[in-house]
This record gives structure tokens, sequence and C-alpha cells, in this order.
């Protein structure tokens, strides 16, 4: 028996917004049946690139029906530059967690949402469509892409084959793959520590240049756009906390404080150091 | 949760109350061990020999002393195999079954991988019945071991491990035949003394006996090296001190099934076949994934195209019925069922497959319950599928 939540449960047991739409302005897919499981995700976008309506027809499990239930929810009203930032996780958070085994459910949710986004926008402008010319099929019982692959190993922060295949399901059946996965996999996790060993080497100086580079080049401009701003004051290298002053409508915003936790702690753990603390000044 | 609708006796059966009064004194009266010298103990001895003998008219072997008791299924089976295999180290070769259940099945993987054996294995046809023509010539004078289930567990298939076992002795007397008969057990007669068979295991959780308990029936003359080392119980073949109330429970149970075969051939099985015409009827993307005729009494499995099995059990433990399903989601793997993939089950409804597997203990009541509900809970699930032009033709196809 899965331990699923109680969002779970009530997105299988009454799914919203199932069915097809009539003339939508595109259709996203993911999955196969052979796979075991498959999301069709219809959108109707309107002129002003909003996402009017959402529907979505699943053959999978329980978690598979659920995670297409709510990402209709998540999308419809929303703007596709909007969708476009969407993530698995972000499908997991909003369900209240998924088993570790069921994360692939959550992953085709965002494979058919990147699957309709892309076919909105053939122009190529889209990283993957670019390096699809190079892809390479791993694994071949799930048709899953070593770009795909890659990518999942990234952004959840994979380490081992079972995360891979409970995630991506690649290797979930014959095996046969799970060789070349462990090689990406090996890859993958030397390039990190390549990463997180540079970053370790960095002097405090080195450290207080590289955190107030990150902060201006991919912090600052996301609060310009809301008419905010943020200062970097001041790096406790001892206690590893940056401090940092809020400015413009950041400063008198309710939600300053979490915009601190989330944006710019989450960004600098990121790019800096993943034990790094952000507080207001 | 009110109601339970217990369809998937083939994975537990309730404990019959009966099997557990017989195993009540045996906890905080009659303690003693059966090895002990004294009355107290000595007195548990005689049971344990009067449960032996049950055991042996269940199985039909010949003595008393062909009989050894287990902790489970897997036990009795990793005892056969690992037993006869490690008593015979100089033959490498084994023969099976695709569809074997996991415990079989995973050890042989075991042994390929890191013991250097060769195991070849037999196909099923796509009714799930078992292809004995390659048997003949498969086994040599290397061949330590064939294997095979007496009743395969997903569809319910009764497989000819008599005629097995006469093929292989024909080709080489030397080689040992081991019999999974977990699911045949309590469903169909079992008389092992009129085969050429050497070993056979059963589970006591499958005959409503409680879990924890199985036996081995070791043909006399078969060499065996015991998997559990240590005192001399069940005849130097399995140390251990004896687990006293349940094999008082596990004989009770075994007679209990004896006397229920009939009921089992009959009432059972017309049960079962009700639920079985009335889904074929009823769901126009049903699909009989079993032999219509050789199988035991208690188990049919349905395909249900274009919708996927784990939601087919959720919506139906909602109301209250408990199934299993050959899907990939619901046991953790991704890969779908074994079974089902060798016997070239369309993948249509690989994916959606239930085996319902019924008891004694079922009913006409829930049976009518299960056939009212289902149609409806699989017409909601449809109407997910993103295969609705498929299912619109089969509809027709069956209108």
């Amino acid at each position: 028996m899965w331990d699923y939540s109680e969002k779970v449960m009530e997105h299988y047991r009454n799914p919203k917004n199932v069915g097809e739409i009539e003339n939508p302005s595109v259709v996203g897919e993911a999955g196969s049946l052979v796979c075991g499981d498959m999301l069709k995700l219809y959108l109707k976008i309107n002129d002003n690139n909003v996402i009017e309506d959402a529907k979505f027809q699943t053959f999978g499990c329980g978690s598979a029906v659920a995670s297409s239930s709510i990402l209709t929810e998540m999308i419809i009203g929303k703007t596709i530059d909007e969708v476009k930032k969407i993530t698995n996780k972000d499908i997991v958070d909003e369900l209240g967690g998924l088993p570790p085994q069921k994360m692939h459910c959550s992953v085709m949710g965002q494979e058919a949402l990147e699957d309709a986004l892309k076919k909105l926008a053939p122009d190529g402008n889209d990283a993957n469509a670019q390096n699809n010319t190079h892809d390479k099929i791993i694994c071949k019982c799930f048709n899953v892409s070593e770009n795909l692959l890659r990518k999942e190993i990234r952004e959840n922060n994979l380490k081992t084959i079972d995360d891979v295949t409970n995630y991506v399901k690649a290797g979930g059946a014959c095996g046969h793959c799970k060789n070349a996965i462990e090689g990406i996999l090996n890859e993958e996790l030397a390039s990190k520590k390549e990463l997180e060993e540079e970053i370790s080497k960095l002097n405090p100086t080195q450290k207080i240049l590289k955190i107030n580079n990150v902060i201006e080049t991919s912090i600052v401009p996301l609060l310009q756009k809301d008419g905010g701003d943020i200062e970097f004051i001041d790096y406790d290298n001892e206690n590893n906390i940056v401090t940092v002053k809020l400015k413009g409508r950041c400063s008198a915003c309710k939600n300053a404080l979490l915009t601190l936790k989330n944006l710019v702690e989450t960004t600098l753990k990121e790019h800096v150091d993943k034990n790094i603390q952000v507080k207001q000044g | 949760m009110e109601k339970i609708i217990y369809l998937d006796n083939n994975a537990t059966t309730k404990v019959d109350e009966k099997v557990v009064e017989k195993m009540l004194p045996y906890f905080c009266k009659e303690y003693g061990n059966p090895s002990s010298t004294y009355t107290f103990g000595g007195n548990v001895q005689y049971k344990i020999i009067e449960a032996r003998e049950t055991l042996r008219d269940f199985i039909g072997a010949s003595r008393v002393n062909e009989i050894i008791f287990t902790s489970c299924g897997t036990e009795s089976a990793n005892t056969a195999i690992k037993g006869v295999l490690t008593a015979n180290k100089t033959k490498k070769h084994i023969i099976t079954t695709k569809v074997e259940h996991a415990c079989v099945l995973t050890l042989y993987k075991n042994l390929e991988t890191q013991f250097g054996y060769k195991v070849d294995y037999l196909d099923v046809n796509s009714d799930g019945s078992l292809d004995l023509t390659p048997l003949e010539n498969m086994v040599n004078d290397q061949t330590a071991l064939v294997s095979c289930m007496a009743a395969n567990n997903e569809t319910g298939v009764i497989f000819p491990y008599e005629k097995l076992a006469e093929i292989v002795k024909t080709k080489n007397p030397n080689t040992k035949v081991f019999v999974d008969a977990v699911q045949a057990a309590g469903k169909i007669k079992l008389d092992v003394k009129n085969t050429q068979v050497d070993l056979m295991g059963i589970s006591g959780h499958k005959i409503h006996a409680p879990k924890g308990i199985g036996a081995l029936y070791i043909k006399s003359g078969t060499l065996l090296s015991p998997l559990l080392i240590g005192g001399h119980q069940e005849a130097g073949k399995r140390a251990g001190t004896e687990n006293v109330p349940y094999i008082i429970g596990l004989a009770e149970a075994c007679k209990l099934a004896s006397d229920n075969l009939g009921d089992e051939a009959t009432r059972v099985k017309q049960l079962r076949d009700t639920l079985e015409a009335g889904i074929l009827k009823n769901v126009y993307n049903a699909r009989l994934n079993t032999n219509v005729s050789n199988r035991v009494p208690n188990t049919t499995n349905i395909g249900f195209e274009y919708v996927e099995g784990e939601l087919i059990l959720l919506h139906l433990s909602d109301l209250g019925i408990c199934a299993s399903s050959g899907s990939a989601c619901t046991s953790g793997s991704l890969d779908a069922s074994h079974v089902l993939k060798a016997m070239g089950v369309p993948f249509t409804c690989l994916h959606g497959s239930i085996r319902f597997s019924l008891s004694r203990f079922t009913t006409n009541e829930e049976i009518d319950y299960t056939l009212k509900m289902l149609p409806q809970v699989i017409n909601k699930l449809n109407n997910i599928s993103p295969f609705q032009k498929e299912l619109n033709d089969l509809k027709k196809l069956k209108a």
C-alpha cells in the first residue's frame, strides 16, 4: 500500500479538469501505453498568453492521475511565462509529497507541459529542442534520453540508480541500461563535486565576490522586475551567514522574509555553498 | 472502512477461527519444548507427530518422515532448491519456467549470476498453460534440478507437474524435481506419492493458517543439505525449535482444506465463474487473461484495456473490495507482471490486469456487490483515459 497524501487521494478520487478541450491551442503529451503511463494535456491559451482552460486525460496509477489533475489547477489562469517555471518539484509540493517510487508521475506532468510549450514555440528557442538533435536514448524500455536524465539528475539532486529509476523510470524494466545510467550519474556527480571543491577552496574575499556576483546577476534582475531591489551588506565567514537589505517595493512587502528565504537563500545555496544562510539587515 | 470484500486469497487468507482455537492451548498451557525429556514437553512431541501425519495425508506422501515444517513457502522453496544443489555440487544445470513465483525466480537469478549455474526457462502459452515440448531436449546429464509450480499464482492455471517429472526422470533419473504447490494446496487434491516428484513446498497462510508456517515434502532417500544448521529437529533437515502452535494450526488448516475441496470445486468455482462471466459481459473493455478450464477453482485474471491497474485497485479499495494487479505500479517495480508478459498479454491491458481470488469464505452477496460496482468504477476510469477513440472502437465491437 502506498503512503499517499490526502491531497493525492482527493485528486485521484475526484480528478479535476478531466477530458478534452475542443479546438485546443495545443496538446502536450508524455509517456506511452507500453510504458504503463501516459498523459495528454489540452491547453486553451488566449491572446494575452494566459492559459484560459486546461484539461487532461491520463492512463496511469493514482499518483499519475493526481499529478495531472493538480497540474491543470496550477496552470489555469497563469501566463505562458509563469508556467514555464513549473517543475516536477512544484507538482510534488502541491500534492503534499509523493512516495519516492512515484516521483516519475510528477515528471510526466512536467514533461507534458514542456511538450505543449515546445509545440507552441517550435522555432527552437527551447534549450531542450536545440539539444534534441544530439540526444541519445539511454533507456529503451521507457524511451528516456540522455538530456532528460542529466536534467533530472541535476534538478532533483539524484544520487543513485534507484533515485533515477524512481524519477524517470529509466532502468526500471529490463535493466540493460543501468551501466549507462551509472556512467552518466558518475559524470554528473563528479562535475558537481568539482564545483563544490572549487567553492570550498575560495578564501573569504573570493567567496564575498562570488556571493555579490550571484546576487547581482541572478537575484537583482528578478526583484527589479517587481519594482524591488536588494543590496549585499555583509558576509560572516565564521557562521556562513550573508546579510542583505531589501529595498524599493520589497522593503515594505510583507512577503519580504519569504522572498529572502526562498529566493536569495536557494539561489546562493545552489551556486555558492549549500550550507549558507541569509538574514535581513 | 466498514465492509471488506476480500477477493485476494492468492495473496493471503483469513485464518480460520477453528485453526486459531486449536492453536491457543499451545501458547500458555502446553508450552513445553518437544525435545525435552519430561512428559510435559514429550506430550507436545506426540501432537507434532499427529500434525505431520495430517500433512502426509494432505500432500499425499507415503511416509510421515517425508514432511518437514518450515516458516513459509519461500523457506520451503529455498530449502528444496539450495538443499539438493548443495548436496550435488558438480551438476550446474537447472530448468524452470518463466512464470515461477519471485521466491524461486530470484533465487535462480542469484544462482546464475553468483554461483555459475546455467538456468533454462520453459515458456507458457498465451492462455498461461505450460509448454513442455522443449523439456526433453533441455534435460541432460548435467541437469541437477527441474522445478515448476503446481498452479500459477496470477492466472490460477494448473501445470502438468506429474508429466514434467515423468519426462525429466525418463531422460535423467538422477535429476531432482521440485514442485512449488503453494497456490495449488487447498484448491486441488495433491497426491505426490503417485508422481515422480522429489520435493514439494506449501505455505500455511494461503490455506487459512497463519503467516509464518509452511511445509516441505522430501521424498525418502533424497539427499539434501539443510538451510538452517543447528539442532536435530526435523530429522536434521531444518534446525530450530519447532513452532508448535503454528504447526498445530497448519495441520488443522490442512484438515479443513481437505474437507472443503468439494466446496472449492463446486460452490467457490461457481462464484468465480459468475464473477468472471458478469465482468466480461458488462465491461466492454474487459478481456480474460487465463485458460478457461484448466485452473484452480478460485482464481480469475481479467485485463481492462486502456486503464491502469493500480488506479482500478485504489477505486475498488474505496468500496471495500480487495483484489490485486499485475500492474507495474502496484508493486513499486516499474515493469509489468513477468507472468502476463510471458503469456504475451497485449500491452493494451498488460498494465490494467486484475486478479480476483476467492476462498471458501466468499459469499454470493460479495460477488453480487462486486459485479454491481466494478462496471461503474471501470466506466469512470475509462473517461479519464487518453485512448477515447480506441475505447469507442472496442465498445462498438462488443455491441
